[in-house]
Formats: C-alpha cells, sequence, structure tokens
C-alpha cells in the first residue's frame, strides 16, 4: 500500500514540445485518483511516466516514499491495464496472468494459488485455457485487470481501460472496478477522456488540460465549484452555459461588485422556467429552437436574440447566444415559444474574463 | 519507421545485428567492389600480370557486336517468357476464380511446378523434345518438322522459352488468383446490371483492375528470366547451338569460366547491377504507387 | 453471377484440366522414362505407359549411382541438399529475425546506415557477383564445404525486411505491458515476439527450403568434389556424357527424385507456401 506523489512533473519532448508542464498530485493510500481530460491533455503521458514507460524530465515521481524517476517499470511495484489490454495473443488466461509473476521467479504453487482466485474473483475460473482471441471483449478486459490483481501490487494504473467496450458492458465494468478496487484497497491511478466515468470512479479527480491541472478535488466539489471555464464547461453533460458578461442585461440584473467579472456560467439543471427574477439571480428570455426528449428529461436548446456574443469554450462549445435548459421530462415546451428562464444566486458561477479565475462574490 | 516503445541497451543492438552485417559485408559487399574493381583490370594472357585500363573493358564490351546481340536477346527471351507464360497463368486463373466444385483441388494441380528446380526443369523438356528420343519430337517429325534444336538456334531458342514460361505459369497464376480475389464482387456486379456481358465485364473491369498485378508480374518474370533461366540454359544447351541461347548471365559464366577472360566478365557483372537496380527501382516506385492508390 | 451456370462452367473445367495436363505433361514423360529400359529409351521407342523397372532404377539411383567414372549415390547428393537447404532455410530465419529485432526495437547509433546496408543487398543476387564471391570463399578455404554453399546465401534483405514489417504491427503495448511484467529484451524477444512470428517464420521457412533446395550456380561453382555435389548439380553431371551413353531412366529418377521435396512441401504446408510466397514478394 502506497501514496503516489507527483511533485512538479514535467515532461518535454526532445524536439521541444512540453507534454507536461509542471503537475503536483497527491494521492492517498488506498485513494482512487482519475485524470480526466480532452485527448492530447497529457493525462495518458502522465500515467506512462508514473509507470515508467515514458522517462521523466523534471519533477519527481514518488511512490510510498520512494523517489522512482530511474526505477525500471518492472521494479515500480506497479500493474498496468492497458486500453487494448495488450493481452499475450499466445498464452492462455492462465499464462497470461502467471507470466508477470515468473518473471520475479514466483513459486508455482504460489502462482496458481493467486491466479487462480483472481480468475474466481473475476469469474473467469472456467476460462482459464482459453486463449485471448477466444474471449469476448469484456472477458479480455477482465482478464487484463486480472494480470494486474494477481501481482498485488502497490499501485494500479489504468489506462482508458473501457473505452474499447460498448456502452452497456462499460457502465458494468464501471461499477466491478470500483467495487474491486474498494475491497482491494488498492492505490489507483486511472485515466480517461469520459466525465461521466471520472465522476463516477473518483476519490480524486484530476481535471487536465494543455500539460497541466486544471483543477484537484473531490469530484461534487469540483462539479460544484469549477475553478476555470474549462472545469466549468468540461465536467457535467451537457456543458455549463457560458455568457459573457459584457451582455448589459446580464450586468444590470446582477450589480455590485459580480458584475465586474467577464464570464457567468449556468448549469442547464440549474435554470427553472418562470416570471419571477431570483433577487441576486439572472433572468433570461429565450427563443426555443431545438428541444431534445430523453424521457425522464428534456433539454431545451434556446437562443438569446439580443445577446452578441457568447464565451467560446471548448469542449461542449455552443454557438453564440444558445443557452442549454434542463427542465423536467413531464414539461412539454414547443418549438418557436418564447419562454423566461431564471437562475437564482447560489447557483451562479463567476469567472474573470480569460476565463483562468473563478471569482466568488 | 520506428516504434515509439523501445528498449535502452548499448551493446545489445550491436551483438543483434553483427551476424548479417558480417555475412552481407563478407559475401555481398566486398565481392561486389572487387567485380568493380576487376572490371577496371587487364589480365595477360598467361595471368600473369595485371594493368589497370580504365573503361578499356567496358569499352571493348560495349563496342562488341556480339554482346549487344546478347542483350538483345536477353530482352527478347524475357518477354517472350514473360508474354507466354502470364497469357496462359492468366487464362487459367480468370477460370479457376469462378466458384465451382473442385477449386481448391485445381489450385493444387497448377501450383506445384513453382517448387520444379531450374536445371530439372531444363532436364525435363530436353528430354521431353530431344531429337532422336524425345517423345513430342516424333509427333512433330510427324507432322513434317525438321525438329533439332541441337543444331537449330531459333528451335533451341523456343524450347528454353517454353521451358521457361511453363515453369513460371504456377507463380503467375497464383498472383493472378489473389489479384482476382481482391478485386470487389460487387463492381462486377454492377457491370452485369449494365448490361456488360462476360467478355466486355472481362476487358472493361477485370482486366484494368489487375493491371497493378500485371505490371509487377511483369517485372518480377523479367527478372525471373534474366537470373533464374541459367539452370534451365546450362541443362538444356549450355547456351548454344552457336551462341543462340546465350542470356547475358550465361555469357558471364561462360566468359568467366571457360574463357577465362575476368576483366570483361566482371564488366558485364557490373553492367548487370545496374540492370537490376534499375529493374528494382522500377518495381519499388511502383509498390509505392500501389500503396498511395 | 447467372451466366456462369452450366454451359460457361463446363468450358472453365475443360480449360482447366488442359492446364493441369500441359503442367503435368514433362514430369509424367519423366517418370514412365525413369520406370524403363534405357536401350529402349535411346532408341527412341519409349512407351507413354509405365515400364516395370521401376524398383531396380530407383534403387540403382539412390544407393548406387549411374555407371559412369563420377558415380555418386543420389542419396548422399540429397542429403548434400537437404543440409544446404535446411542451413539457408534456418540461417536466414535466424539472422534475418535478430537484426530486424534490433532494427525495430532498439535506437542506437548506425541503425539506419545499417539497416540500408541490409536493404540494398536487395540488388545484388548472386550471379551478378559470382566469379569474386568465388575467390573470397576460396580464400577462406571454404570450397566443397557446407559453410561455403549455405553462408553467401544466407544474408537476406527479405526476410530482414519481411520480419521489420511484421514487428511493427505488433502493438507497443505488449512490449509497455512485458515491460511491466519484468521481461527484459531478450525475454521478451524469447517470450512474446518468437511465438508471435511462428507463422510468419514457417511460411518463410517454407519458401526458403524450396529456394535453398533449388540452387544451382552457386553448388555448381563451388563444388568440385563428387560427394558434395548438390542432387541439382548431379542431374547435369549425369547428362555431360555423350548423348549416347546418358542413362535416361536414372536421370529421370533423379529428376523426380530432385522435384519431390520441394513438390511435397508445396502440395502439404499450400497455406504456408502461398503466405510466404505473396509476403515475400511485398
Amino acid at each position: 500500500m502506497a501514496n503516489v506523489t507527483l511533485r512538479n512533473v514535467r515532461k518535454t519532448y526532445p524536439g521541444g514540445f512540453e507534454a507536461i508542464k509542471g503537475v503536483n498530485v497527491d494521492v492517498g493510500d488506498g485513494q482512487f485518483c482519475v485524470l480526466v481530460g480532452p485527448s492530447g491533455c497529457g493525462k495518458s503521458t502522465l500515467l506512462r511516466m508514473v509507470a515508467g514507460l515514458e522517462t521523466v524530465t523534471g519533477g519527481e515521481i514518488d511512490i510510498g516514499g520512494r523517489v522512482v524517476n530511474q526505477v525500471e517499470p518492472a521494479d515500480r511495484d506497479i500493474a498496468m491495464v492497458f486500453q487494448n489490454y495488450a493481452l499475450y495473443p499466445h498464452m492462455s488466461v492462465f499464462n497470461n496472468m502467471a507470466y508477470g509473476l515468473r518473471n520475479r521467479g514466483m513459486k508455482e504453487a504460489e502462482i496458481k494459488t493467486r491466479v487462480e482466485e483472481a480468475a474466481r474473483v473475476l469469474e473467469l475460473s472456467a476460462m482459464l485455457e482459453r486463449k485471448p482471441r477466444q474471449l469476448s471483449g469484456g472477458q479480455r478486459q477482465r482478464v487484463a485487470m486480472g494480470r494486474a490483481i494477481v501481482r498485488q501490487p502497490k499501485v494500479f494504473l489504468f489506462d482508458e481501460p473501457l473505452s474499447n467496450l460498448d456502452a452497456k458492458l462499460r457502465i458494468a465494468m464501471r461499477v466491478e472496478i470500483r467495487k474491486l478496487q474498494r475491497r482491494l484497497k488498492t492505490t489507483s491511478v486511472y485515466v480517461t477522456h469520459d466525465q461521466l466515468e471520472a465522476m463516477t470512479l473518483a476519490d480524486i479527480l484530476v481535471v487536465m488540460n494543455g500539460g497541466q491541472v486544471e483543477q484537484i478535488g473531490n469530484p461534487l466539489a469540483i462539479y460544484e465549484k469549477p475553478a476555470t471555464t474549462f472545469v466549468a464547461s468540461f465536467i457535467g453533460a451537457p456543458p455549463m452555459n457560458l455568457m459573457s458578461m459584457r451582455t448589459e442585461e446580464i450586468k444590470s440584473q446582477l450589480g455590485g461588485s459580480a458584475g465586474e467579472a467577464g464570464i457567468l456560467g449556468i448549469r442547464p439543471e440549474d435554470f427553472v422556467i418562470t416570471d419571477q427574477t431570483p433577487a441576486g439571480g439572472v433572468a433570461l428570455p429565450l427563443t426555443i429552437e431545438a428541444i431534445e426528449r430523453v424521457g425522464a428529461e428534456t433539454f431545451i436548446y434556446g437562443s438569446r436574440a439580443q445577446d452578441e456574443q457568447r464565451v467560446a469554450a471548448t469542449p461542449g462549445e455552443l454557438p453564440p447566444g444558445e443557452v442549454i435548459v434542463r427542465i423536467p421530462g413531464t414539461e412539454a415546451p414547443a418549438i418557436g415559444e418564447k419562454i423566461r428562464v431564471a437562475a437564482v444566486r447560489q447557483k451562479l458561477h463567476l469567472f474573470s474574463g480569460d476565463g483562468r479565475t473563478r471569482i466568488e462574490a | 519507421m520506428q516504434k515509439q516503445a523501445i528498449f535502452q541497451s548499448k551493446l545489445l543492438p550491436y551483438a543483434l545485428v553483427a551476424p548479417q552485417l558480417a555475412i552481407v559485408l563478407i559475401f555481398f559487399y566486398w565481392p561486389a567492389v572487387q567485380a568493380v574493381i576487376q572490371s577496371f583490370l587487364l589480365q595477360d594472357a598467361f595471368g600473369l600480370s595485371t594493368s589497370f585500363v580504365w573503361f578499356e573493358n567496358y569499352v571493348e564490351l560495349l563496342s562488341d557486336p556480339a554482346y549487344f546481340e546478347t542483350i538483345v536477346r536477353t530482352f527478347f527471351f524475357s518477354f517472350a517468357i514473360a508474354a507466354s507464360s502470364l497469357s496462359v497463368a492468366l487464362l487459367l486463373a480468370v477460370m479457376a476464380d469462378k466458384p465451382m466444385r473442385g477449386g481448391a483441388v485445381y489450385r493444387t494441380l497448377l501450383i506445384w511446378p513453382y517448387a520444379v528446380a531450374p536445371p530439372v526443369v531444363g532436364v525435363l523438356w530436353v528430354f521431353m523434345l530431344h531429337p532422336s528420343l524425345g517423345v513430342l519430337s516424333r509427333y512433330l517429325r510427324a507432322a513434317g518438322i525438321e525438329w533439332n534444336p541441337l543444331l537449330d538456334g531459333n528451335q533451341a531458342a523456343t524450347l528454353v522459352i517454353l521451358a521457361a514460361a511453363w515453369k513460371q505459369i504456377s507463380y503467375n497464376f497464383l498472383f493472378f488468383l489473389a489479384g482476382l480475389a481482391s478485386i470487389p464482387k460487387s463492381v462486377l456486379e454492377a457491370a452485369a446490371i449494365d448490361g456488360a456481358r462476360p467478355m466486355r465485364r472481362f476487358w472493361t473491369v477485370t482486366f484494368p483492375l489487375l493491371s497493378p498485378t500485371i505490371f509487377f508480374l511483369l517485372v518480377v518474370n523479367i527478372v525471373y528470366a534474366f537470373f533464374d533461366t541459367f539452370g534451365i540454359i546450362d541443362t538444356m544447351t549450355r547456351g548454344g547451338p552457336g551462341k543462340s541461347t546465350e542470356t547475358l548471365v550465361y555469357k558471364v559464366y561462360n566468359d568467366g569460366l571457360i574463357g577465362g577472360n575476368l576483366g570483361s566478365s566482371a564488366a558485364q557483372s557490373v553492367i548487370l547491377m545496374v540492370m537490376v537496380i534499375v529493374l528494382t527501382g522500377i518495381q519499388f516506385r511502383f509498390v509505392e504507387r500501389k500503396v498511395t492508390y | 453471377m447467372v451466366e456462369q451456370e452450366g454451359f460457361r462452367r463446363y468450358i472453365a473445367h475443360i480449360i482447366l484440366w488442359i492446364g493441369i495436363a500441359i503442367v503435368a505433361f514433362p514430369v509424367y514423360v519423366a517418370f514412365v522414362a525413369s520406370t524403363q529400359d534405357n536401350a529402349l529409351i535411346a532408341n527412341g521407342q519409349m512407351s507413354l505407359l509405365p515400364g516395370g523397372h521401376f524398383f531396380e532404377v530407383y534403387y540403382q539411383t539412390i544407393f548406387v549411382g549411374t555407371s559412369g567414372s563420377t558415380r555418386e549415390p543420389v542419396g548422399n547428393m540429397m542429403l548434400n541438399s537437404l543440409v544446404m537447404a535446411l542451413a539457408i532455410a534456418i540461417g536466414k530465419i535466424a539472422i534475418s529475425i535478430i537484426s530486424a529485432y534490433a532494427i525495430v526495437y532498439f535506437r542506437f547509433p548506425f541503425r539506419m546506415p545499417i539497416f540500408w546496408i541490409i536493404f540494398i543487398t536487395l540488388m545484388l543476387p548472386v550471379e551478378v557477383r559470382i566469379y569474386p564471391t568465388y575467390k573470397i570463399v576460396a580464400d577462406l578455404h571454404m570450397l566443397d564445404s557446407y559453410a561455403g554453399l549455405a553462408l553467401p546465401l544466407i544474408a537476406s534483405a527479405t526476410a530482414t525486411l519481411l520480419f521489420r514489417q511484421f514487428f511493427m504491427t505488433v502493438p507497443d503495448e505488449l512490449l509497455e505491458a512485458s515491460r511491466i511484467d519484468g521481461a527484459g529484451p531478450l525475454r521478451f524477444f524469447w517470450d512474446t515476439l518468437l511465438p508471435l512470428s511462428r507463422t510468419n517464420m514457417a511460411a518463410l521457412f517454407v519458401i526458403l527450403f524450396i529456394l535453398g533446395w533449388n540452387q544451382y550456380l552457386w553448388p555448381l561453382l563451388i563444388t568440385t568434389r563428387d560427394d558434395m555435389q548438390t542432387i541439382q548439380i548431379g542431374i547435369r553431371k549425369m547428362m555431360t556424357t555423350n548423348d549416347a551413353l546418358t542413362e535416361w531412366p536414372i536421370v529421370m529418377a533423379t529428376a523426380v527424385l530432385a522435384m519431390l521435396p520441394p513438390v511435397f512441401v508445396v502440395v502439404a504446408m499450400q497455406k504456408l507456401f502461398v503466405r510466404g510466397l505473396v509476403e515475400t514478394e511485398k
């Protein structure tokens, strides 16, 4: 059991490209840390640096109180689950799990006990003699997990382990992984680009963008108080509505010091359709342009006619002037209808004009 | 060009490439350099002294009408072998490509001659068409043909071409089958719906789509005719009668071994090397085009 | 398609059988000749049906050889051919796979120059450099030896390129997983890469065995001793004598014996053979 600590970790490629620009993360013993971000944000690189598959060009990686920058992957006492599973195609399920143990010179009897125990937990006992190609996607994924478990490592590393599965299986395996990790209490670092996976799995969520950490914290805390507009639009689906504060209409409603902020954010789920304007909150007149009915809830895509611009925010960017509103599935608005939506003061998120700082007002 | 995931080791990679590098340097580069050097040297009749003569061997060679004839002959052989073998193989492949009972059996029965060695091919054919004892010669004589490839240069050349083409049928057949299999059935079905009859479909759809395979096989067959016919010629005609079946490679062998003219033989080797490089170059250009296309 | 039913199908069958007949006829003639009496053949009276001398001729061919002065049992020649073919096939695969491994899985100074040095040998077939190569082999005292027969034919850019191409398709994660599982470069090669290359090696082996068995020009040059002859050279020597003295049944039996192993390999391992042929030509 061990902590994983990254101190000002950097990765600069020989060509000069800076993939990781100084990352500090502290994962406590037994915690489940999820690195999330859009593709190219450096999350996989960072994980591979923890694994020892990429060299570290600056800072320190500390696993269980030992700086491992120069330690071979095999000697870091970690196990990794790859996106494509990387099972040895010519070895049986049993040998796939046993290989790492044999390389370490473990006794055959002990190997057998461990592999069979892992197979039992993962419900693979009937398939130990099969080759990977005879398994379904979900079974292969479990073998990859089994290969990590039998090692009883200090740290599990997961590199988008569920992204090759279909949607249904992905949700099932997500739950499995979480249950397993709770039971084994092994410190884990998990990379994903799926914010839902990140929210549901993480004890500590690390949102990354452009080789830097945007925000670290408990998933709900991040959802409730995103530190930047990037985090605000990345965490939560559909994304938070971000509006320019230059819009006079909003400025006049908010008033006071809040009026000095550059960007206003409101989550779709925080709007209600009402004619009132809550004190200190905002109200917006909208024309309904499109409606998505998902059953339990309905999403309204409305336009603010008089709005001249909306702050561009990737990902999940909306066209200028568009606002998404979530309402219960029981309500039935119509396209073209004009409505008024409002959000209370506590549900407003204010950011500086460049979107880099959250303003608490 | 290279993997992202690699191993770090200073000496191991050198140890791993060393055996191949050693063999390549000793048995490929060193002799090739020797051939080039030798081609600039002239030995006297007794092999006692050697002098550096610049391009004299080349000049002599290229101004020799006999050498020129050999070049023309070699190319003629190449095209004759390639054309006859390719057309027979294409016909057979088109026939075998149809879904039919026994398709796999036909394939097996047609591909095995690939494994017959060129000298054996020579022996088989020379025996079959031997002027006095060949089983086929009887029929030729009965048909009133004065058949004697041991004396008649044209007949000898025909014999070499037939034998060489015979051996190459199986190779071409296999590649044509692969080429035909890669043509999407839907294209042919579309042509059929567009009213093209089978023959027309073959010439307007199948054949154009096969053209990369045909070009590839043409180059391979020419290289084959240049080099692999050596065994066939050596057991059949030894280049004779006269010089009627002497190809470039056979001449290198003949002039060097029997004539003892190492300088000229080396110059011929160098010229051959250049030809091979050009042919290989053409093939690579073609392969590149195939990849992008 | 509908049109292919019926009449056309018969035509296809007929054409294919004619093709098979053309392909098989010379070999049939050889086999028939190898079972007949020499006097009959020499008179041009050979029958197109098998004769009754099968066992006698093949016994003499394999264990005794021709009656001439350079007699050598063909059994011994076949052994020489087998040793040479196996040495070429196994040697080529062994040195090519390790050099391809080094070139793909390591980064080291002179990596690309070394690759090109190997690659360019594609353009230097043995035929264009026979005499200088002969001289080097002679200087190394390797004439009339298995090493001399096999070594100059062992270096092969084709096999190196083939393995390189295959290694490039092996997912990087396999190597990474192996590293995490504690395997070093040699162990990864042995435990993972070699087993994965099995089919490729087998396909290559089939092709290389056939090519090795069928080598002619090179053994012709460097073997002088009768007991080092390969079967392809043996055939030629049997025909050297005056036509009248050629023992045709034995020559034809030798031809049949020379064909048997490679043809057997092609027929028995057809899938591997086709794969090997297509891949080595890429």
